[in-house]
């Protein structure tokens, strides 16, 4: 990167300019900044340390090497003389890196995943809660004396076991009983034992660092039985093996364990899937149909969104344009309102106002009547349209008030001196200039509207639910809900499916945006 | 570049056309009059719903269904009731909104302010690049990543506690990273409108940039500051898709994911209370937004168009 500060074109710095400027910027810098700079590095460089420690220690390499190389770069940055837009620039570009560009990239890979409940982490986690969730008794097993020892909120188990004294924990496995480690741990009581009956029955003690050869347990707090997993882990032939049934799991390539017949052993793991997201929001019936009308109800909820709000705001800033009218101002600052009003809270509000059964508007509008204004899938879209119009139509009241008044008046006197009547001036000479200037602002509200998930989740949540949908989506989702109902909403969470979604709507942003840089030619305007 | 003029809004009331002298009334109906008439079912459109909030919060004890009569009792029960509830802090709610808000605002500004100054003050290798990387990342909403943010945050999470789920200080970093994208375009036009030969006397006189940068330019370009600091004080404390992901427990939560579950989880009994808490909640954002709305009008049409 070379730098030079910003000066008349052509104008060249010889030697001594350089060196001239070189003395005034040192002098202009002083010990204070200096030593703020240093002292603002040196805390920095000590967290960095800290972290990329604490990375190492925890095995996550590939945190530690990023932490590394970003500290790296942002010290080489300032303490190099020069690279003076790098220093500017740095602070702004690191957050925007990790948190807007590589999480952007993120859910593209997430889209190529089985990433959701049950497929959350890698296979060794899934082998390991497998072996641990599985855990049964060993029949006719021999119980062994135990004692529970508390210490505040921790629990631990201690055993004899032919005449040795062990104890272990929920984390640490079973292991000879040092007098120094129970220091602070005291036994509990009948009493105790009772009133904390659960803690101590969901207590299990693995018996070695190995799931497989299980864990002890108690259930009365007196006696502990060993438990073992029903499941035998064959780390060669990558099998699960029921004990009971015979049933094998075999790693099929789907992310879990699989039997012959289909049957899959949860939790399974994450796992690549290529476009099998895709092709399934595609194929699967149950999918495509939720995901169709979800996409086309985006399309028509932006649309008329932009729409109603443009021509009520259009509208009012003509009714309200009149230089003879008066208290204009106070017409308009009341209606500008809603606009100021928190969005998420605008669609609560409405929400209780239109609920079925006590809302205002039913109670006192519609005289006691049941009108299913938000669960009626018509009537919920409707709503849903009037609410974003009550929280939209202000803005463009605002920029076609603005649009109005910028159109000189010399244009509508010389028209009305050709004969035009006012309809006709309207039409052809100020809709078309008001157009030109409201047009990149239409495309803007349009993207807004289509990612505009607090209005619809705050009143409807996006439902009614659609009944021949297999997913948890309703009448009034939109692609973005739908992507947080997916992915956060519910039991089933599949965060694979989820970004496959927002794919989609990257897509669609990204047209618009070209649209619109087209339309404003801001890339042109760059100098 | 076509800007819309509106800060000429509150002046069109000068030129007055003096009314004609005893007007029959409906000429005064043809010409004026019906617009006032529109103008009224206009107020009732756009402010009823706000009065009808406020007579519910006033309503002691009262149920969504208690609410409809507008104003019949007036109490400050519910005001007291929504501070006093240990499982729904409101008082935490509200002390985390501002103090997320206020530092995303700020940090944003000084972020934004920062690469404003280099690309509008500089010229380097790279400079037209970054500036249409910008332009074109910030198109991208960060709540269409949420998923990603969501796993990026439990995996930094494992590692470092203090920026995994659940943390506050992980979602202002969350929120940072879109700072640069939307704001640096909205700052950088103005920044060109403070001229350079400022720059250049304070050179002359011997200071450096960044003596330059934090004791002059930042004075000159503080209308800006100020307008992007609220945009990102306004955006921020109504997110509720990745602030309602990150944040999980009461305490931690904000006014949005905190007044949402309120309303989803007892929507009908406790309205009155609800009512409040959306009182209490809007009243910051709206007095600031009526005090600067001239401002933030323009800037909202200034960052759309350019």
């Amino acid at each position: 990167m070379t730098m030079t500060t910003r000066q008349a074109p052509g104008a060249k710095h010889t030697a001594r300019q350089r060196t001239a400027e070189r003395f005034a910027r040192q002098a202009g810098t002083g010990a204070g900044a200096l030593l703020a700079k240093i002292a603002l590095l040196a805390v920095l460089d000590a967290t960095a340390v800290f972290a990329v420690f604490t990375a190492l220690v925890r095995d996550s390499i590939l945190i530690a090497v990023v932490t590394g190389v970003l500290t790296l770069v942002i010290n080489v940055v300032y303490f190099k003389r020069g690279w003076l837009p790098a220093k500017y620039l740095i602070p702004g570009t690191v957050f925007l890196l990790v948190f807007q560009v590589f999480v952007i990239g993120y859910t593209g890979y997430i889209a190529f995943t089985n990433y959701g409940s049950g497929h959350n982490s890698d296979k060794d986690d899934a082998v390991m809660s497998l072996l641990q969730a599985t855990q049964q008794r060993v029949p006719d097993s021999a119980g062994v004396p135990a004692r529970i020892l508390a210490d505040g909120d921790d629990l631990a188990l201690l055993v004899e076991r032919e005449g040795q004294l062990l104890w272990g924990t929920s984390e640490s496995p079973l292991a000879p009983a040092d007098p120094a480690e129970l220091e602070g741990y005291t036994e509990l009581g009948f009493a105790d034992l009772l009133a904390r009956q659960q803690e101590v029955t969901s207590l299990r003690v693995a018996l070695s660092e190995d799931p497989a050869e299980g864990s002890l347990r108690t259930t009365d707090g007196r006696t502990a039985y060993p438990y073992t997993s029903t499941l035998i882990w064959d780390e060669a032939a990558d099998t699960m093996t029921d004990t009971s049934t015979g049933t094998v799991y075999s790693d099929t390539g789907v992310g879990a364990f699989t039997a012959a017949n289909g049957q899959q052993l949860m939790p399974g793991w994450s796992i690549n899937v290529g476009f099998d997201n895709f092709t399934r929001a595609v194929s699967d019936p149950s999918i495509r149909t939720s995901l169709l009308s979800v996409t086309a109800w985006t399309f028509i909820f932006a649309f008329l969104s932009v729409a109603t709000s443009f021509f009520l705001g259009l509208f009012l800033a003509i009714v309200f344009n009149d230089q003879r009218m008066r208290g204009r101002k106070i017409y308009r600052v009341l209606s500008i309102l809603p606009y100021a009003f928190p969005a998420f809270l605008g669609g609560l509000v409405w929400a209780g106002m239109l609920n079925r059964d006590f809302g205002f508007v039913n109670q006192m509008l519609f005289g006691g009547t049941s009108i299913p204004w938000l669960t009626d899938p018509w009537l919920a879209k409707f709503s849903v349209l009037w609410v974003n119009l009550w929280l939209g139509f202000p803005y463009m009241f605002l920029v076609c008030t603005g649009a109005l008044q910028s159109i000189p008046e010399e244009l509508s006197e010389a028209a009305k001196l050709d004969g035009a009547g006012p309809l006709a001036i309207f039409r052809l000479i100020k809709l078309p200039l008001l157009l030109v200037s409201v047009a990149p602002l239409l495309i803007s509200s349009f993207a807004f509207n289509f990612n505009n998930f607090n209005v619809i989740y705050m009143l409807t949540e996006g439902g009614p639910r659609l009944e021949t949908s297999g997913l948890n989506v309703g009448a009034t989702d939109i692609l973005i809900s739908m992507v947080y109902k997916v992915a956060f909403v519910g039991a089933q969470r599949d965060y694979g499916l989820a970004s496959a979604f927002s794919i989609i709507i990257f897509v669609v942003v990204a047209i618009i945006g070209i649209i619109s840089f087209k339309q404003t030619k801001a890339l042109e305007d760059l100098n | 570049m076509s800007r819309l003029p509106l800060d000429a809004l509150p002046e069109i009331d000068t030129p007055r056309i003096p009314p004609a002298k005893r007007r029959g009334f409906a000429t005064w109906f043809a010409s004026t009059g019906w617009r006032h008439l529109i103008g009224v079912a206009l107020v009732i459109y756009a402010a009823f719903p706000l009065l009808y909030v406020l007579s519910a919060s006033l309503n002691p004890n009262g149920t969504l269904l208690s609410s409809n009569g507008l104003f019949s009792t007036v109490g400050f029960d519910s005001y007291v009731r929504l501070f006093d509830n240990p499982q729904r802090p409101f008082a935490a709610w509200f002390g985390n909104t501002l103090f997320i808000g206020l530092t995303t605002a700020a940090a944003s500004v000084f972020l934004g302010a920062l690469a404003a100054y280099s690309f509008s003050r500089m010229r380097f290798r790279g400079r037209r690049f970054g500036l249409v990387s910008l332009l074109v990342v910030q198109i991208f909403p960060q709540l269409l990543a949420v998923v990603a943010i969501f796993i990026l945050l439990t995996t930094l999470g494992d590692v470092f506690p203090a920026l995994g789920i659940d943390n506050q200080l992980a979602l202002i970093m969350v929120y940072l990273g879109g700072a640069l994208g939307v704001n640096t375009y909205l700052m950088y036009g103005f920044f060109n409108t403070v001229p350079v030969e400022i720059d250049e006397a304070a050179k002359i006189d011997g200071a450096g940039h960044a003596r330059i940068f934090f004791t002059i330019i930042l004075r000159l370009v503080a209308p800006i500051l100020a307008v992007v600091g609220l945009l990102s004080f306004i955006g921020t404390t109504s997110d509720f898709v990745i602030a309602s992901v990150v944040l999980v427990s009461p305490e931690n939560q904000t006014l949005a994911v905190g007044l949402y579950q309120y309303v989803s989880e007892e929507f009908t009994s406790n309205w009155s209370v609800f009512a409040a808490g959306a009182v209490l909640a809007a009243l910051p954002v709206m007095a600031l937004f009526l005090f600067l709305q001239k401002y933030i009008v323009g800037g909202l049409t200034a960052g759309s168009v350019k």
